[in-house]
This record gives structure tokens, sequence and C-alpha cells, in this order.
């Protein structure tokens, strides 16, 4: 694997529900510790190209993904792939915040149990941890054992990235994950995100507004009618955007 | 905009009057429709309410006058274990021990449910987490119609088959304690299954989509996730399932065997409070004793019901509170 090979790529991706095809042809690539925003109106296709990423839509029936996804220079989007796995190492968070019914600790430990982590210092260590990346700790460290569903709508997303990070994952997919919050929550959860670029991770982020892009994201890419549009690095995107349709969005003349 | 809106008032009125009435009766007839319309319903609820409580209060009056009317006490009634009304015990009270019949039934509507969870909860994952076109189009109907069988169907069933193969490799008549759970598990498994299906696709798709985007996969998501939050929807199937066995009185008594003795054994002849209900209610006058202690049964039945009804109450709180 040479240093050009980016993390995770897409080569004429395609995303079709029952014969309809919802995502038109599209390759984009995804570089190691930078974030990159998905923007268009809704139904654009952009949160179907995200759930592709990490084969997400296998699991709706009717659905299929065509193309190739590249994942450290190899083809995940195959019959045989493990989508088990990749899962593990393509994390993902959604728009509503959708901790399980049960501790803010077993909200953790829960994958990681499942993929074999035992022990109990094991466990509070990871615990502790994902907690700490996601800014969270300090909040809860003393109702770990409290039922997640207690926590703040902000609270429970940053829970469901803490549990994310826990895995350990290279890439992590936000399907527009403050769309539910309050500007206050918002704000500590785009923290969090330019925390996890830092730190290495691969960051993609489905996002409506567009201010957020401007402000996480290294670079941006716009979708309109299941095609994207135009990919670029964002502030060059927003100031000088090339595509007739993406300025028309931009100054908002629909969308 | 407006000259419209004055063009139906005059039709309407034109209407109204051509009925015989101007503008006047045409308010006050809305007006008794809004009456009209409060009081039916009233009404209907009222009645409903009354029914209830007038039932509650006959069972229990006529129940407890057993204990009050005729003396016998409350402790040999519960916990007597022999029933034989019509004979005196050195006491001289009537021999009314229903304990045999409070086993009896509870044995059979609690091993009717342990037979067929397992069935209703396997058959509802299946339709509900690995084929959910065919649980929507062949299932679901399928079972609501197995709901809708009259219960001396499988009585029918019961006493041609389930006896006659319970005799077969267990011996003896094949009446009793264990052909009557298989007769109730069938008779409930279709209620446990609808409901257990109902609690698991209320489960929302944002938790199984958290657990697979974790790398979980299905069976994982399934008993890790998906179960454990359908669990008051599930506990609350089997209630009702359990009220419904332990109500049940024609398939059961077609298969138990109606002995009133104390079970000693799943298969010899045993019997239920229901059981012992439908065969002896038409055979005594009102005011006997043994008439009243029949009551006294219905009444233990009665009671039990509103236990089951009100666990299923307090979960369904519990299970709202856990939401909220």
């Amino acid at each position: 694997m040479t240093s050009t090979t980016p993390l995770l790529a897409t080569e004429d991706v395609t995303v079709s529900y029952s014969g309809k095809e919802a995502l038109h042809a599209t390759s984009l690539s995804f570089e190691r510790g930078s974030v990159t925003a998905l923007i268009g109106p809704s139904g654009c296709g952009k949160s179907t190209f995200l759930r592709s990423l990490n084969l997400m839509n296998r699991e709706i029936p009717g659905c299929r993904i065509g193309g190739s996804i590249l994942y450290h220079g190899k083809d995940v989007n195959t019959r045989g792939v493990d989508t088990y796995q990749l899962r593990k190492q393509i994390g993902m968070v959604f728009q509503q915040p959708n901790p399980f019914r049960k501790s803010i600790r077993e909200n953790i430990a829960f994958a990681p149990k499942r993929h074999g982590l035992s022990g109990k210092a094991n466990i509070d260590a990871l615990v502790e941890e994902s907690l700490r990346a996601a800014a969270l700790w300090d909040e809860v460290k003393d109702k770990l054992d409290q039922s997640a569903y207690a926590l703040s709508g902000g609270q429970q997303q940053r829970l469901c990235i803490a549990r994310t990070l826990a895995m350990h994952p290279d890439v992590v997919l936000m399907d527009e994950p403050c769309s539910a919050l309050d500007p206050i929550a918002t704000y500590s959860i785009e923290e969090t995100i330019r925390d996890m670029a830092k730190r290495g991770i691969c960051v993609v982020i489905v996002t409506h507004n567009m201010e957020q892009a401007a402000r996480v994201s290294d670079k941006t890419a716009f979708f309109l009618l299941g095609d994207m549009v135009e990919f670029g690095p964002t502030p060059e995107l927003f100031s000088r955007p090339k595509d007739k349709r993406l300025d028309d969005y931009l100054t908002g003349r629909f969308g | 905009m407006n000259k419209e809106l004055d063009e139906r008032e005059e039709v309407a009125q034109a209407a109204s009057s051509a009925h015989g009435g101007g503008r006047q009766p045409r308010v006050r007839s809305k007006h008794s429709i809004e009456r009209g319309g409060l009081v039916f319903t009233g009404v209907c609820v009222g009645l409903v309410v009354i029914l209830v409580v007038m039932l509650i209060f006959m069972v229990c009056s006529r129940g407890i006058a057993t204990f009050v009317h005729d003396g016998i006490s409350l402790g040999a009634f519960l916990s007597g274990t022999t029933w034989n009304p019509h004979t005196n015990g050195p006491d001289g009270q009537p021999l009314m021990g229903a304990l045999p019949m409070i086993c009896g039934s509870f044995a059979v509507t609690l091993l009717s449910c342990v037979i067929s969870l397992p069935f209703a909860l396997g058959a509802s994952i299946f339709v509900v987490e690995v084929q959910p076109t065919f649980g929507q189009k062949v299932f679901r109907p399928m079972v609501e119609l197995l709901t809708g069988i009259p219960s001396v169907v499988y009585g029918l069933v019961g006493l041609s088959i389930v006896v006659k193969w319970t005799s077969g490799w267990a011996g003896g008549t094949g009446y009793g304690i264990f052909s009557g759970s298989i007769v109730l598990a069938l008779m409930i498994l279709p209620t446990v299954t609808s409901l257990a299906t109902d609690a698991i696709a209320a489960v929302p798709d944002s938790y199984r989509d958290g657990s697979y985007g974790l790398g979980c996969t299905r069976w994982q998501t399934i008993l890790h996730v998906v179960l454990p939050s359908a669990m008051p929807g599930i506990v609350t199937a089997v209630i009702m399932g359990m009220t419904r066995a332990f109500g049940e009185a024609l398939a059961v008594q077609m298969v138990i065997g109606n002995a009133a003795k104390m079970p000693t054994g799943l298969f010899t002849p045993a019997s239920t409070l229901t059981s012992v209900l439908t065969m002896g209610m038409g055979n005594e006058a009102m005011g006997t004793v043994f008439n009243d202690v029949l009551w006294s049964l219905a009444m233990v039945l009665l009671l039990m019901s509103l236990v089951f009804i009100l666990i299923v109450h307090l979960i369904g709180r519990k299970g709202a509170a856990k939401n909220g």
C-alpha cells in the first residue's frame, strides 16, 4: 500500500432500491484525518451514499449497491466481505441519537463484548477512554450505571459517538448527527468531530446545515438528484462554486 | 372567496327551508345533534361501567355467601384438598376444598405458557426480523384466523388427537393436565404470537441500525438489542395468554378428565376451576351450599383475572416510563 492510496474511496458506486437508482455513479475518496461533508437538498442521495460506505444499505431488502468501494485499497463491495468486520472499522452515527435501552456503561461495552472483549478492568478502561474521546466523561462518570435515556439529547448523541469510538474505527460516518440537537449541543459535537480528525480518524458527515459544513469540513461534496455534482476543498467550493447548480443552491435559489 | 361562502350559505338555507324549517330550526337541530351525541356516548360508558361493577358485585356477594352465610371457613375452602360437596366432613361441614381445582388451573396455565412461549417467540422473531414480507402478507392473517377459532374446536381436536396420542405413549386414559396444557398451548399460541410479533415490530429500527453500525451480527442484534427492548411487550403477551388459558373452560374440560382430586401427576385426570364450574352450575338450585361454593370458585377466577390485568397495566406503565 502506497501512501497515496486513500483510506476509503468509491469508484462508480451506484445504489438502487427495488430497481430504482437513487444514486448514480459516484467516485469520491476520503483521507485519513480529514473531515468530508456531504451536502445537498433532501432526497439527493447523500445519505444513501453514506450508508453504502459501510454497506448498511445491505440491511434494506431490495437494495443493491453497484461499483467498487475501496477500503485500504481493497474492494469491499463483494459478496464474500465480512460486513460485520467492516462495520467495526467503519463506524456510524445516526441522525436521531439511538443509544440502546441499557446503562451508559453497557452502551459502550455492548459491541466490544460481542466482539470478544472481556475482563472488567479492560471494559472499564475502554468505557472511560471512549467517553473521554467524546467529551462526555466528566458529565457521566458518576452515573455510568444509569439508563442512557436519562441523558439529554446532545449527551445521548455523544454517547453514540463514544460507543462508535470504542471500536477504534478508521472511519466514522455521520448521518446528520446534529439535526435533532440544539446549538450548544451541536457545537460540542462539532468540537468532537474536529478532535476525531486530529487523531487520524476519517470522518464523513452528511449535513443539511451549510454553516456546519463550512465549520467542520476540509472537503465538501455536493449532491443533487442522485448525482455527485461537485467535490473539492470546502472554502473553495463555498466561495467559488464551479457548477451553476451548486451556485444556485448556495445562494438559496432552491433546496 | 367570501362570495362563494355566501352562496353556500344560501344554498344551505334553501335546502333547510325546503324541509319546512327556517334559520332558527337549523341552528336548533345542530344543537340537538351535539347534545344527542354527548348523551348517547355518555349512556354507553355508563352502561359498561355499571355492568362491570354489577358483575363484580354479584359474583363476589354470591361467592362470599359461602363463608358468611353457609359458615364454611375460607381456610378450608382454599386449602382443603377434598372436593365432595354432597358429603359432610368430620366437622359436619360439606367437603368444599377447592385446592385441587386451584392447583389444576395454575398447572395447566403455567404449563401451556411454557410450551407455547418458545414457539410464539421463535415465530415472531422470524416474521419480524427474517422474513417481514412473508410475515405481513401470509403469517399475520393466518395467526389472526387462528385466534378466531372457537375453543370447542380446539377441544375436539384435543379429544380426538392429543388425548389418544398421550394415552398411547404415557399409558392411562390420556386425560389429564398434560393433555389440557397441550390443547391450551395450541389455543393461546396465536394470541401470544400475535402480541409478541407486535412487541418485536414496535422496537424502533434505529436500535437495530445502532447495533449493525457497530458491526454486530443479526442474531447478536436480536438477542441483545431487540428482545430486551421488546421484553415488556413480550411479558404482556404471555400474561394475556395466561389470562386466556386460566379462564378457558370448554376446551380444557373436554380433555382434562374432570376428576376433582389433588393432581398427582401430569397424566392422571384432574380438573380446573372452570371445568368444575361448567360441569356443576346447571345441576344445583340457587341458594344451596353447593351452588354458593361454585360462585366462590367463580370469584377466585374473577380475582385472578383482575390480578393478571393489573400486572399487564403495571408493565405497560413501567414500559411507558422507561420509554418516556
